[in-house]
């Protein structure tokens, strides 16, 4: 073997492909570190998942981490890429020199059959056994030897969880690459889809295999029978999936709140220091109100979202998330989603930005889509500074029935009229309008696994960095263009009304007045409704600058009260419920807009979420506005 | 092996395959669809037979279902049931668990399990056997 290997220049790539559930990312992460990189595929939704590892000779290697298949038979637009980039023939990507096909050790059977299928690619093709360790202490027999022999296939055992676990793998990728070096290039593609019958035969191929090659196990994983026996019984199973959503939700809601305040409070902070350290000017404004506030308010998220993707890591890994699909598949078909859906939808319920990103664990591309287009439905914790401020301003505070306070049932009202408007837009989404596509709802439920803490750590911090990276780009800017419509023109000098009246937003919330009559808003809501693009809960904020309650932008409980009173004094009842209603529907959030945007890598879906939550929002307040009028609330 | 030799296995009718949908014409067949939890089976058929299926191009099911495992031969067994129509199921198959709805385990035709000799061959060698 050649140490320096001069021959081969360019770094050798190599694509890592194999079952769902087969420890694949695992093993990405064992070989790159934090030498990983997260995007979108060219033109596709599809995660894109590189990293680069050095070997033991010094050969730098770029790998990539293809979504899972069971088949090259792409069914989904994951599995397109996977099938693509395995064939050479995807547009941007480099052809693999190497296919390393990642196997579950205990579970042979189907990926065997993926083996035979990639073999028919014609490029150099290794299996790694991964997870040999316990496939071992099951005691489960593999004759490696005789495995390699009958499949024509390299085999490495690797076990990704154990320091060193990757070390045949590093050694053969040398040998492999030094051959590459010397090669021509790969053999002839002899792929095609195969048809049921094809399929029939590479199992049966895969069965005389396994019989020659594997001896079964002599300690069966009694363990994933008797945690099924509890988490997939029907009552006792959905009990603990809703103690343990309840729980997770709760630690959304509540955990990230200190860290949030201080992130507030520290980027408040700063924006105070840099207005103390400055002379006034267009300038400063920027950097506080426009960029501080931006940036302060995409980290203030990452609590959230740190939170949110440890637990699902955490449930992903040990196996539950399958489980927790099969558990609620039936409730959530009923309005057209997919079991996996559920996650998403309630983590919305803190904020809708971590909960789209988690709209990743669908597979199905239209089950991903109506869900995010729903999310932003469910009541997210931005809501409720405005709910609370319109509630306490005009419902009256009174007991209904003996026990129920009238604020209260009003709050849970609009709750209610979220997660209702959710399910009936994403029933008319599913089947009305991509009607007759119905996804099968099939899947393996892998053997539960102990969750790997570095595994958690790098997943956890894979997909922070995702966030501020790609959805922070976005938000920020459309911050700094919010900030400059609130902003221009100045107020003319020795001006009494509110500087935002003068302002650009101001403008167009006059403007748009006429059209905002019949749901009964006046101008301050209408110009208030337009900072409160950035966040909803900016527009208490902003009917405070408006109704110039407690001087420039100011804060603070006593303004809350004061303003409570100037709104109770100048807004009617019908208004005010109006305005609920809005807010129940309305895409009031640029951030939320900013990620679907990324998400879905297309400005189709951030355009069509607004337009159909803001006719929502104008029908919901029309109709809101016209019946309480009509009770004598106007 | 050369895997370039493998499409004429299906490209000539095989006649176990052809004989394969005969047995299932046995008094107990019936859909996966129809079992109840607890109830182990071997798979006999996989496919609607040209008949239409209500969410899937019936050859599109018919390979899925093949490539997750529910192959004839296999060995099944109802492990739980969803709490609302008793549906979805969870499967195992073989030595493996498989989630899916009872739409979709009515393309699977399946016959009581018979214990398999006690020389340790699997399920589906028995199947082969059987069929050979």
């Amino acid at each position: 073997m050649n140490a320096i290997a001069p021959v081969l220049q360019t770094a050798p790539r190599i694509a890592l492909v194999g079952n769902p559930n087969c420890g694949k990312t695992a093993l990405f992460n064992a070989l790159t570190g934090s030498r990983q990189k997260v995007a979108n595929y060219a033109g596709v939704t599809v995660e894109r998942k590189e990293g680069s590892f050095t070997t033991p000779e010094g050969r730098r290697v770029q790998v990539l981490d293809l979504p899972g298949t069971y088949s090259l038979r792409a069914r989904s637009p994951d599995e397109e890429v996977t099938r693509d980039v395995v064939l050479g023939r995807f547009k941007g990507e480099a052809e693999p020199d190497l296919l390393v096909c990642v196997a579950d050790a205990t579970n042979l059977r189907l990926v065997l059959r993926l083996v035979l299928e990639l073999k028919q690619v014609g490029r150099p093709l290794l299996l790694a056994l991964n997870m040999f360790d316990i496939a071992r202490h099951r005691g489960i027999e593999i004759d490696i030897g005789r495995l390699s022999a009958e499949l024509g296939v390299p085999v490495v055992p690797t076990v990704a969880v154990r320091k060193a676990g990757t070390a045949d793998l590093l050694k053969h990728i040398d040998t492999v690459a030094v051959e590459l070096a010397g090669a021509a290039s790969a053999g002839a593609n002899t792929w095609h889809e195969p048809s049921a019958e094809e399929v029939r035969a590479t199992h049966r191929e895969a069965d005389r295999i396994i019989k020659l090659a594997v001896r079964p196990p002599t300690k069966p994983d009694t363990w994933t029978t008797r945690l099924d026996a509890v988490l997939l019984n029907p009552v006792a199973g959905l009990l603990i999936l809703l103690t343990v959503l309840f729980f997770m939700f709760q630690a959304v809601f509540t955990w990230a709140q200190p860290a949030m305040d201080g992130i507030k409070a520290g980027f408040d902070a700063l924006a105070a220091w840099i207005n103390g350290a400055m002379p006034d000017g267009i300038l400063r404004s920027l950097i506080t109100d426009g960029v501080i506030a931006g940036v302060g308010s995409i980290i203030v998220f990452l609590p959230q979202i740190v939170i949110l993707f440890t637990f699902i890591i955490l449930l992903e890994d040990f196996g539950y998330m399958p489980r927790a699909a099969f558990l609620m598949d039936k409730i959530m078909g009923g309005a057209g989603l997919h079991g996996r859906a559920f996650i998403p939808l309630l983590s919305s319920f803190a904020c809708a930005i971590p909960g789209i990103m988690a709209t990743r664990v669908i597979d199905n591309r239209r089950d991903r889509l109506a869900t995010i287009m729903v999310a932003p439905l469910m009541t997210c914790s931005a809501r409720i500074p405005v709910y609370t401020l319109i509630i306490s301003a005009f419902v009256p505070d009174r007991t209904v029935g003996g026990v129920f306070s009238l604020q209260g049932l009003v709050m849970f009202g609009l709750y209610a009229a979220g997660i209702l408007s959710a399910l009936l837009v994403a029933f008319v989404m599913r089947r009305l309008v991509w009607r007759g596509t119905v996804e099968p709802f099939l899947m393996e439920l892998p053997a539960y696994k102990v969750p790997d803490v570095k595994n958690l750590v790098m997943g956890v911090w894979t997909r922070a960095k995702a966030f501020l990276q790609r959805a922070g780009t976005t938000i920020l800017s459309i911050m700094i263009l919010i900030w400059f419509l609130s902003s221009f023109p100045g107020a003319p000098a020795g001006a009494t009304d509110p500087a935002i009246d003068y302002s650009i937003a101001g403008m167009v919330g006059h403007w748009l007045q006429p059209l905002v009559a019949p749901i009964g808003f006046n101008w301050q809501i209408t110009v208030a409704l337009i900072p409160g693009m950035a966040a909803r809960e900016v527009a208490v904020a902003a009917l405070g600058t408006v109704y110039a309650v407690g001087g420039a932008g100011g804060g603070g409980e006593e303004n809350v009260t004061a303003l409570m009173d100037t709104l109770g004094h100048s807004w009617s009842l019908a208004t005010a419920l109006s305005l609920l209603a809005w807010y129940v529907f309305a895409p009031q959030c640029a951030s939320t807009l900013g990620v679907v945007r990324r998400e879905t890598n297309s400005l189709k879906w951030p355009l069509i979420m607004f337009g159909y939550m803001l006719t929502l929002a104008y029908l919901a307040s029309f109709a809101t506005y016209h019946i309480a009028a009509s009770l004598g609330w106007a | 092996m050369h895997l370039s030799s493998r499409p004429a296995v299906s490209d000539a009718p095989a006649p176990d395959q052809d004989a394969l949908p005969a047995p299932a014409l046995t008094a107990d067949a019936r859909p996966l669809s129809r079992a109840a939890k607890g109830e182990v089976g071997r798979v006999i058929r996989v496919g609607l037979d040209g008949a239409p299926h209500d969410s899937l191009d019936p050859d599109e099911l018919e390979r899925r279902l093949l490539e997750i495992g529910f192959v004839e031969g296999a060995r099944v067994e109802i492990l739980h049931e969803g709490l609302f129509g008793r549906d979805p199921i969870a499967v195992k198959v073989d030595d493996m668990r498989v989630a899916l709805r009872r739409r979709e385990a009515e393309a699977i035709l399946i016959t009581a399990w018979q214990q398999p000799d006690a020389s340790g061959a699997t399920p589906r060698a028995v199947a082969e056997d059987r069929r050979s």
